[in-house]
């Protein structure tokens, strides 16, 4: 049988998309209520995704919005 | 008898004239619409681009683009993902990829590399929420832009701009199959350089 925490690594990302089958999402969650260092990990992932989001997101400078709205075409 | 390429206003006028009204009324709520959205397209467009300035001049031609040929956008159907179709298209069309096909890229390790490296540099880990907190927001930034584009515009769309994988394969046109996997590899290609900024830091 294969190593349940290689096969729960293999579940983390579908598992955080939300994609994984009613009965995967079930083994996954068995797993990781009796494994620390999985769901650790798992929490890990969830945060990095968070942070990833905040740290990448810029606001779009206000000269780029004036020029954006510059572009609309004149009503004739 | 009326001369043929004279154009007859008498009775065709009122029918016209209604015609252009709503035609203008649909194009200028087109365009508020796609202005409102311009914040949430830059945020995607930022990192699709590879600098600030290049993600100007691509927001400029994607709405220049846009206004030109609203007529082709479904009103109903998701604006902000026709928008960045076109966005993705033009980004490729000028020429800023290096190459379409996945590139090789060595091994990304596995989903657990980046933070098994920081938990070797921290003093063991207790807060999973703070371990993150040890990587800088220039870091984050740097290694997006290292993830090569075919891999990061898909991490882009479904992390950044909260694209469903049927989505992102519909503005890439791409098999939502390719988006999964390349999804899955563009995140750990960006763990493997988030990785290598903290370990430059850390030493």
């Amino acid at each position: 049988m294969k190593d349940p925490c290689a096969h729960c690594e293999e579940m983390m990302q579908p598992y955080l998309d939300h994609v994984l089958t009613d009965e995967e999402m079930a083994a996954a969650e068995a797993h990781l209520a009796d494994c620390e260092p999985c769901r650790r990990r798992y929490r890990f992932e969830e945060s990095l995704r968070v942070y990833v989001r905040k740290a990448a997101t810029e606001q779009m400078p206000a000269e780029l919005r004036q020029k954006l709205a510059a572009l609309r075409i004149p009503l004739e | 008898m009326v001369p043929a390429g004279t154009v007859v206003h008498v009775d065709a006028e009122p029918e016209e004239a209604q015609r252009l009204a709503t035609e203008a009324r649909d194009r200028v709520r087109f365009e508020e619409d796609a202005l409102a959205l311009s914040d949430q397209v830059y945020r995607v467009a930022r990192h699709l681009a590879n600098s600030r300035e290049d993600a100007d001049e691509l927001m400029q031609e994607t709405y220049a683009r846009a206004f030109r040929s609203w007529r082709s956008f479904q009103p109903g159907t998701n604006m902000r993902a026709w928008l960045l179709r076109i966005l993705t298209n033009l980004n490729i069309d000028r020429g800023r990829r290096q190459q379409r096909a996945p590139q090789m890229q060595p091994l990304e390790a596995n989903d657990y590399f980046l933070y098994d490296r920081l938990a070797e540099n921290g003093d063991g880990i207790t807060d999973e929420d703070r371990v993150v907190e040890r990587l800088s927001q220039d870091d984050i930034v740097t290694a997006l832009s290292a993830v090569p584009h075919d891999f990061r515009d898909v991490v882009v769309l479904v992390d950044l701009g909260d694209f469903s994988y049927a989505d992102a394969a519909q503005i890439l046109d791409i098999p939502v199959g390719t988006v999964m996997s390349r999804l899955h590899r563009g995140r750990r290609i960006l763990k493997r350089e988030l990785a290598e900024s903290a370990l430059e830091e850390a030493t």
